[in-house]
């Protein structure tokens, strides 16, 4: 059910224009192709968590055609993202900025990890105790030999 | 009438489950053998109930009953009979209708098949079965009863959403569902466990065809989606890290770790806390994907109604058995007996670092899914999560995870040769790396494509070593290789399949950075060079169905000046509900497809349409049904097996 709701949630997007029209692309394909990367990156604001490149909402397609007029004006790809930033905030990006507020969302895969192997090997220690005695040291061999030869 | 039926069946197929929640585990305190022997035939009783119920408001779907609010919001009298069925549930209160009646067949196929197992095993399995069913039933016939009559019925219906009006629906949600209520089954079995306070392989025996059965419904579940809206959605992606998707992957990942920890347990008693954690893990995860799709806590767009009243309900259900089963883990978990001692380096090791990775996983897609959700509620800031980071977190962790997949296959079990095994797998990474080569050469282009096939092709042609190992050597005539791979262990095969289904998807997967994308606007009689193919686009043409307009653009694909195949991508305007679908035009060459989609209709009379060809695209899917068949390998291996248990067991009894 849930890829069902899923496609809804497409579809409430879907009605009038389509993702990436005929007419929005640029001539130069570098240009182009630079501006479909950036657009893979930036969410739809008015879809949920559909990049603006697949969207088909109206305003999906202003942004296309902003990213381009930008790209055309001669901005790299950093200051594109970093107008649409000061434009519309974080929300924007499909790919959070690693700040304060986003470290554990970033940190959580390697957290996790690390936590998970450690409780693995306190379980390991814990489960198997070290059995193997160590040698005799000097004293106690001499003592040992003590005792044998009484 | 036939209406009243269903409803009040739903009633009392309610009742049975209360007393089905109670009863039995009374008895087991009690240390009654009539109170327990309650929970078979009344689990059955209240699969029968639940059947009636829903074949009541099939009828009424199929017959068009419009005084039913449910059927007025979701049918229409003109729908094709295969949507009019699907459409039950197409839409919340059937799609949970149809929830409880997997859950109740589940719960009577445990009772049929639990004469083999311990008395108060089996009544404490039922029992706490009839609770998650209990609760649900509750909340159907509190929020979201399907069988509401309208006091004024309109003459015609509402139709269904365009959108499921597909295939796909008749088939997806059931399997979909068959995965997640099959988890419910290894829940109710890991809380029956740490009641009756008694753990052991036999356990995992029982837990284990289970637990094989809702993978292979999930797996199944997930790849029918996938495809479904790949087709259906029109811009040619196949998964999309929605939080949707998310919520039936994270459970999928919970439960391929204890497949995995079901195995270890059987074969060698160990890790069974473990296990016990996983199978409340993966129905918990089944359980908040639920809530957060039909609370429509997380993006409100998703869902088809999210009333308030639900989502509180769901979250009560959620909190009262996520919480109720971890308190009862805390509770008791200690008193379980640790089993069996093994070697880092062996096969018990291998699966533990499998769960380390997956459980990872699935933790990466919990906090990305939610993190958002938490993060604004603590500080009101909004940020999205979305495919780049899955891709960026998920990825790196699937890397070792592939790598060592065949490792842990040819380690033995308590200590193993990790050298003997790379050794044996040395034939694989050739593979993997000649892939790599010979595509770089053919193909070029981005370098995680030609990583990904490596990578694919290390572990297909790994998976099978070990297969391979047994079967043949030295002076080993192909009769004889044939004998012994008929006699292998059919889980053997199974995990050969399964492990090796994931790197077909992965080449699937990887290919697409060699996929050819046109964004055009077609005219008619023009011929449209795609990859190696042409297309000859033909003129508009209307063809209408039974609900909808269509637009069709007839396009013939031409190889070499030959036509070898035909599409008919089109635009569909459905016109109960005024709202218009694409129908892409796919067609399969070899592994690849051509994938076409049509948009808006320009001034002057040309159509705007993303044109694809999609190199072994074919592969994602076929990979997931290799994943499944392997898993039904297994799954025909165990069965076997319990069968010689029980026969066993039968002769063991005394005679009278």
């Amino acid at each position: 059910m849930r890829s069902v709701l899923a496609a809804l949630c497409f579809a409430l997007c879907l009605s009038p224009a389509w993702a990436v029209e005929p007419g929005e692309i640029l001539a130069d394909p570098a240009l182009e192709a630079r501006a479909r990367d950036i657009s893979l990156e930036l969410r739809c604001l008015v879809c949920q968590n559909q990049s603006i490149d697949d969207s088909h909402a109206e305003l999906a397609k202003d942004l296309r055609l902003l990213v381009r007029e930008r790209l055309k004006a001669g901005d790299s790809d950093a200051q594109v993202r970093d107008y649409l930033v000061s434009r519309y905030g974080d929300f924007i990006l499909l790919k959070p900025p690693l700040r304060a507020g986003t470290v554990l969302l970033w940190g959580a895969p390697l957290i996790v990890l690390c936590l998970g192997a450690l409780g693995l090997l306190m379980v390991a220690r814990r489960k198997r105790p070290v059995e193997i005695a160590a040698d005799l040291s000097d004293d106690e061999k001499k003592r040992l030999d003590q005792l044998l030869k009484s | 009438m036939i209406t009243e039926i269903g409803h009040y069946a739903l009633v009392l197929a309610c009742a049975l489950s209360v007393t089905q929640a109670l009863v039995p585990l009374w008895g087991v305190w009690r240390k009654d053998e009539a109170l327990m022997a309650t929970a078979q035939p009344v689990a059955v009783m209240q699969f029968i109930f639940t059947a009636v119920a829903f074949a009541a408001l099939t009828h009424a779907f199929v017959s068009s009953d419009f005084s039913l609010l449910n059927v007025v919001q979701n049918s229409h009298s003109q729908k094709p009979l295969i949507y009019k069925i699907s459409g039950v549930w197409g839409n919340h209160e059937g799609s949970m209708l149809l929830w409880v009646l997997i859950l109740a067949l589940f719960g009577a196929l445990v009772a049929v098949g639990s004469r083999a197992m311990p008395r108060d095993l089996s009544a404490a399995v039922l029992a706490v079965q009839a609770w998650v069913s209990a609760a649900f039933f509750i909340f159907i016939l509190l929020t979201s009863n399907p069988f509401l009559r309208m006091a004024q019925p309109p003459i015609e219906g509402q139709d269904l959403n365009p959108i499921l009006q597909d295939p796909g629906l008749a088939i997806h949600p059931p399997l979909l569902y068959l995965g997640y209520v099959g988890f419910s089954i290894t829940f109710s079995f890991a809380a029956a466990a740490l009641i009756v306070g008694r753990i052991d392989a036999s356990w995992a025996r029982y837990v284990r065809p289970w637990s094989l059965i809702a993978w292979i419904f999930l797996t199944l579940g997930i790849a029918m989606g996938s495809y479904w809206a790949y087709y259906t959605l029109g811009w040619g992606g196949f998964w999309f890290w929605d939080p949707v998707e998310n919520a039936s992957l994270m459970p999928w990942l919970a439960g391929t770790a204890l497949l995995h920890t079901a195995a270890v347990m059987e074969k060698r008693d160990a890790l069974k806390i473990w296990t016990i954690f996983l199978a409340i893990l993966a129905f918990s995860l089944s359980l908040l994907g639920t809530f957060l799709v039909r609370s429509g806590v997380l993006t409100s767009v998703h869902s088809f109604a999210n009333d308030p009243a639900r989502g509180v309900f769901i979250l009560a259900i959620l909190v009262f058995f996520i919480g109720g089963s971890l308190a009862l883990f805390a509770w008791r978990a200690s008193s379980l007996r640790q089993g069996g001692i093994f070697a880092p380096v062996s096969r018990e090791g291998a699966l533990v670092i499998n769960n380390l990775l997956l459980t990872t996983c699935c933790a990466t897609v919990f906090v990305g899914t939610l993190y958002p959700l938490a993060l604004e509620a603590f500080t009101g800031d909004k940020i999205s999560v979305g495919a780049p980071f899955f891709n960026l977190t998920f990825g790196p962790l699937f890397v070792p995870l592939i790598l060592l997949m065949p490792v842990g296959q040819m380690l033995a079990w308590k200590r193993g040769d990790l050298l003997g095994a790379a050794q044996r797998l040395v034939v694989a990474a050739s593979v993997g790396l000649a892939a790599a080569l010979i595509f770089s050469a053919l193909q070029g282009g981005p370098v995680l494509s030609v990583l990904g096939v490596a990578f694919a092709a290390y572990l297909i042609i790994g998976s099978f070593v070990e297969v391979w190992g047994r079967i043949t050597g030295p002076g080993v005539s192909l009769s004889v290789a044939w004998m012994r791979a008929i006699g292998l262990p059919r889980s053997a095969w199974g995990t050969a399949f399964a492990h090796a289904g994931l790197g077909v998807s992965l080449f699937g997967i990887a290919a697409i950075g060699w996929g050819v994308e046109v964004v055009h606007a077609l005219r008619s009689g023009e011929l449209v060079p795609l990859g190696r193919y042409e297309l000859s686009i033909g003129a508009l043409e209307r063809r209408n169905g039974p609900n909808y307009d269509a637009s069709v653009v007839p396009i013939d694909i031409r190889e070499g000046g030959r036509v070898i195949a035909h599409i008919d991508p089109a635009r569909r305007f459905y016109r109960a509900r005024q709202m218009p679908t694409t129908e892409a035009g796919i067609v399969t060459l070899g592994l690849g497809q051509i994938y076409v989609s049509l948009s808006e209709l320009n001034a002057d009379g040309s159509i705007d349409a993303r044109l694809y060809w999609k190199p072994y695209v074919a592969l994602i899917w076929l990979g997931a049904l290799f994943m499944a068949l392997g898993g039904a390998l297994s799954l025909s291996d165990r069965r076997l097996r319990i069968g010689v248990a029980r026969r066993a067991q039968t002769v063991a009894q005394p005679a009278e």
